[in-house]
């Protein structure tokens, strides 16, 4: 332990005011220990911003248990096991269990080099493989059913001999959802922790011949041009071409409700068929966007929620009737990356340097793919279906009565969820009556007012005492966790008082402007054009809005994040991950935003 | 041939003209023939400083009596030099060497430039080793806002007894260079007058990271940052991607102008708005990077440079380059290569996540 400080302990956190019954909503072992107390932790809160709601959790212990495994046990890390997690007042506090033994350490390598080498070596190919898994999943996922639960069975069970009533299905399709969730988690750190292992050795070579280079200009030395993420976006430039081009796009106003303009399209004849058809073929899969990183169960996608992408169409049609191009200029950007690249290359000063500058070059480009496009797969377009299929399960708890509504389903962890599914499963089979509506709607409506009490809790960046290693790859570079940023959270921890608000500096720039506080992504409709957006996490599928506004802050996120990549791709400044610039800021304030520092300043 | 001209113009002189016009006019001279704009002036050759040393010491007494100095007697070198000052700068000027520098301030007047004649610096340029002429740059004299013949023709003595200055001789005694090899001449220059001004360096004073340029700016003339007398505004512009990647802009009280009347420099407060303002513009520090680089480039090595922001039509043609020398703190320091190739590039991924990360030592959180 390092004798220089500490955060404040776990056990020294007090229960927030009407949320002390909050440890009845997670499971036993993700409370802290006594002894966690000698231990460094830190809050995740670029995945977990919000206090979780009781299913979400499985969005902690599917993924850790993943995480874990895959650079503990599946390919042997030489300095790192895995991540624990914790909850406190309902916040994920997250720590990596680091190796420092020399001789584990050598054991572990010699593995690691093996299985590693086996993947890096083959990398592209089996990328190609992961894809045809993942397609698969999502697949499969779509297909779960949820049983209705009719008065008499379907008839198909008796004459073609299956022998199974749908009481059965229900308990297993359920499963089956859990089990295709932690499939997919295995696959998505299957290249995961791999593909950041080769691009943190490009990072720290970079970091230490310029020291002084930005996280984002390394970044963008490796970047790609064509990334997967940028496509729902692309797709919405093309529906709005299509829109001018049929002549239908005089339906796209400002404020417009997507129902409204569908309905509207299906009176234009052809023209609006042409439209509608386009839409169609675009929303499947691009529109599996998540409105969020895709960690809570009201992270909707597109498709669930039109909102989003019908804020963002009539500035577009508004663009292409002036004549502008609205295709991104990916010649143009692939040039101005390699003459970046090409400029840090010559200032190396020998050759040595150069060719080493190559081959880690060469390799985190042979990996970023996959860091960047993974996330559409997972955590958009198949975490949003299984969610949905969740819901649907809520929809039968509701209609048996157990649940007020289908989205109280939230409210109940996973195992609790199949317990609400036994007693209906049992009251169908029997005749009876389902007794969960008097158990569980009280926990419901408690468990509800605690996460809104839990909600304005301001938890601590860290806890626990310093940490001796800091040698997990995911940490330092998603969470951005080195020794820096633990003296930043040291060093501001009593400094909360002034204008001045901290975080990543992940565009650059300076402008002034007035704020708008957006909480949901359901608000975005109330973006003013030149306002500031202030909101507590910028995720991909809020790029379109990025058109209307002058700078961008954030709660939470990094340099790395999709929203500080699009940002810089418009030109605009943005701060993220300021830990609480949503609490801080009110709308109509007027404040600066120096994408330079990473600092945003209330004038007032 | 040209080792016999008493004045010579910078636009006239480069780096090979070290030995007869200092290390700072060849400098100025050299960039000035690049292209980089530099304020018009002249020089006051090495020959115009011996023929007054000629005059007032026909028997070479004075660099003799300096020479014999013992470096450890610090009274006996304040003595000495400060009486050899005082007969360089109270000696009056050869005929010719006068007539020349001042033909040639004339010449520097432009229409309205006043009673007295036009406002310029005189600044000191010694000859030398490089070493030497570097590490005693800061003991010589610049005089800023001169005006008129005879104040012109003053200064450049001083300039010339400047190389006397006791620390000077004290640094050249212990490093026991010879005295006949020095020389000063002098560099007299059309006055700008800067609304803001300071140095920078085309690599970071910091981390010595060769990617970015570090900028410091305060209003007014660039002494005032140079003398200590203002915190100034401090800048790191990636070379690479133009991106200003720290920005720190500091309160800043004092600044330093022209006297009363035009003539010599007086401090000033900063007038309250002007205090907490950064006192570049985007675009001016884009540009002041670009003119980094170019001297940079010119040179093939990371400089240490002096500029001036005045108003110009654009950010570009404000820009005015003072002064140039190489950087000194990090071009010593050749570091170890971070790295060299290896059998396959995965076996920098080995390394790398083979290594235990110990952070705890570079840490304090009760800081």
């Amino acid at each position: 332990m390092d004798p220089a400080g500490s955060f404040p302990l776990p056990s020294q956190i007090e229960d927030v005011p009407g949320a002390e019954n909050w440890r009845s909503m997670y499971p036993y072992f993700t409370r802290f220990q006594p002894e966690d107390d000698n231990r460094f932790w830190f809050y995740n809160a670029m995945h977990f911003p919000e206090p979780m709601p009781a299913f979400d959790v499985i969005t902690a212990e599917i993924p850790y248990q993943a995480i874990g495994a895959n650079t503990a046990r599946l390919f042997v890390f030489p300095t790192t096991l895995g991540i624990e997690h914790r909850i406190v007042n309902g916040r994920i506090y997250i720590t990596a269990i680091p190796v420092t033994d020399p001789a584990e350490i050598e054991r572990r390598l010699a593995i690691f080099q093996e299985r590693a080498g086996y993947y890096y070596g083959n990398w592209d190919r089996l990328y190609e493989g992961w894809k045809t898994r993942m397609a698969d999943l999502i697949q499969q996922i779509e297909a779960v059913r949820v049983p209705e639960l009719p008065e008499f069975d379907d008839a198909a069970a008796v004459f073609e001999t299956t022998g199974v009533a749908q009481n059965h299905y229900v308990r297993e399709n359920y499963h089956r959802c859990l089990d295709l969730f932690s499939k997919m988690w295995n696959h998505h750190t299957e290249f995961l922790m791999l593909g950041y292992g080769a691009y943190v050795v490009f990072f720290e070579f970079c970091k230490q011949a310029f020291p002084e280079i930005s996280d984002q200009t390394v970044a963008r030395m490796v970047a790609g041009i064509d990334v997967v993420m940028y496509r729902p976006d692309d797709e919405l430039r093309r529906l709005a071409r299509l829109a001018v081009d049929s002549g239908v796009d005089d339906l796209f106003t400002e404020g417009c409700s997507p129902d409204a303009v569908l309905q509207a399209m299906s009176e234009r004849g052809e023209a609006g068929k042409r439209w509608l058809e386009g839409f169609e073929e675009a929303r499947d899969p691009w529109f599996h966007v998540s409105t969020g990183d895709g960690f809570y169960h009201h992270h909707r996608s597109w498709n669930d929620n039109l909102t989003v992408p019908f804020a963002a169409l009539p500035r577009y049609v508004r663009l292409v009737r002036e004549g502008e191009a609205l295709d991104r200029p990916t010649e143009a950007l692939r040039q101005q990356r390699e003459r970046i690249v090409a400029e840090y290359r010559r200032l190396l000063p020998s050759e040595d340097e150069r060719a080493a500058f190559d081959q880690m070059l060469g390799l985190a480009r042979v990996v970023f793919p996959y860091v960047e496009d993974h996330k559409f797969y997972c955590e958009h377009w198949f975490t949003t279906r299984f969610f949905g299929k969740i819901r649907e399960f809520g929809g039968l708890l509701a209609r048996w009565g157990v649940l007020e509504e289908a989205e109280d389903v939230f409210q109940l962890h996973h195992t609790e969820v199949d317990q609400a599914l036994a007693d209906v499963s049992l009251a169908w089979s029997a005749g009876g009556t389902p007794l969960g509506a008097a158990h569980f709607r009280p926990i419901i409506a408690e468990r509800k007012r605690m996460l809104e009490a839990m909600k304005a809790w301001s938890p601590p960046p860290a806890i626990g005492p310093v940490p001796e290693a800091l040698n997990d790859p995911a940490v330092r570079m998603l969470w951005g966790i080195t020794a820096e940023t633990l003296a930043t959270w040291a060093a501001t921890a009593d400094g909360d008082a002034r204008s001045e608000i901290h975080g990543y500096a992940a565009s650059s720039g300076v402008v002034e402007g007035v704020a708008r506080v957006l909480h949901s992504v359901n608000d975005i409709g109330q973006i003013r054009d030149g306002e500031i957006l202030v909101c507590p996490v910028t995720a991909p599928s809020w790029a379109p809005v990025f058109g209307k506004i002058k700078a961008a802050v954030s709660d939470i996120g990094g340099t790395m994040s999709h929203a500080a990549i699009v940002a810089r791709e418009y030109g605009m400044p943005a701060v993220v991950g300021t830990g609480h610039a949503t609490k801080r800021i009110s709308t109509g304030q007027r404040i600066r935003v120096d994408g330079d520092r990473g600092t945003v300043t209330i004038l007032g | 041939m040209s080792g016999h001209e008493l004045v010579r113009d910078l636009g006239e002189v480069g780096l090979g003209d070290r030995a007869t016009v200092g290390g700072k006019a060849a400098s100025l001279g050299e960039l000035s023939r690049a292209g980089i704009r530099v304020p018009a002036g002249y020089v006051v050759t090495v020959e115009a400083f011996e023929r007054a040393l000629r005059a007032l010491d026909p028997g070479g007494a004075i660099r003799r009596e300096i020479e014999r100095l013992p470096a450890s007697d610090l009274a006996a070198v304040a003595e000495a030099t400060e009486r050899v000052r005082a007969r360089i700068a109270g000696a009056p000027l050869p005929q010719d060497v006068r007539e020349q520098i001042v033909a040639r301030y004339r010449g520097l007047g432009s229409p309205g430039a006043g009673e007295g004649g036009a406002a310029v610096a005189v600044r000191s340029s010694a000859t030398g080793e490089d070493g030497a002429e570097t590490s005693f740059a800061g003991l010589q004299d610049t005089y800023l806002w001169v005006r008129g013949a005879d104040a012109v023709t003053d200064q450049v003595r001083r300039c010339w007894a400047s190389l006397y200055n006791a620390e000077a001789v004290g640094y050249r005694r212990r490093l026991k260079l010879s005295e006949p090899d020095l020389a000063m001449a002098v560099v007299v220059q059309r006055m700008v007058e800067p609304r803001c001004a300071g140095v920078m360096f085309t690599c970071s004073p910091v981390t010595g990271d060769r990617s970015v340029i570090a900028v410091e700016a305060c209003w007014g003339l660039g002494s005032a940052l140079v003398s200590g007398d203002v915190t100034p505004d401090s800048f790191t512009v990636s070379k690479v991607t133009g991106e200003i990647v720290r920005r720190e802009v500091a309160v800043k009280l004092r600044l330093h102008r022209a006297g009363p009347g035009g003539g010599g420099v007086a401090a000033a407060d900063v007038p309250g708005p002007l205090q907490e303002a950064a006192c570049l513009s985007d675009a001016e520090l884009a540009a002041l990077a670009r003119l980094g680089g170019r001297v940079e480039d010119h040179y093939g090595a990371p400089q240490d440079i002096e500029w001036a922001i005045t108003d110009g039509a654009s950010p570009e043609e404000s820009v005015v380059l003072l002064q140039s020398r190489p950087e000194t703190v990090w071009a010593r320091r050749r570091a170890e290569p971070l790295a060299a190739p290896k059998a396959r590039p995965v076996d920098h991924v080995f390394e790398q996540l083979g290594r235990v990360n110990v952070i705890a030592p570079r840490l304090n959180p009760e800081r």
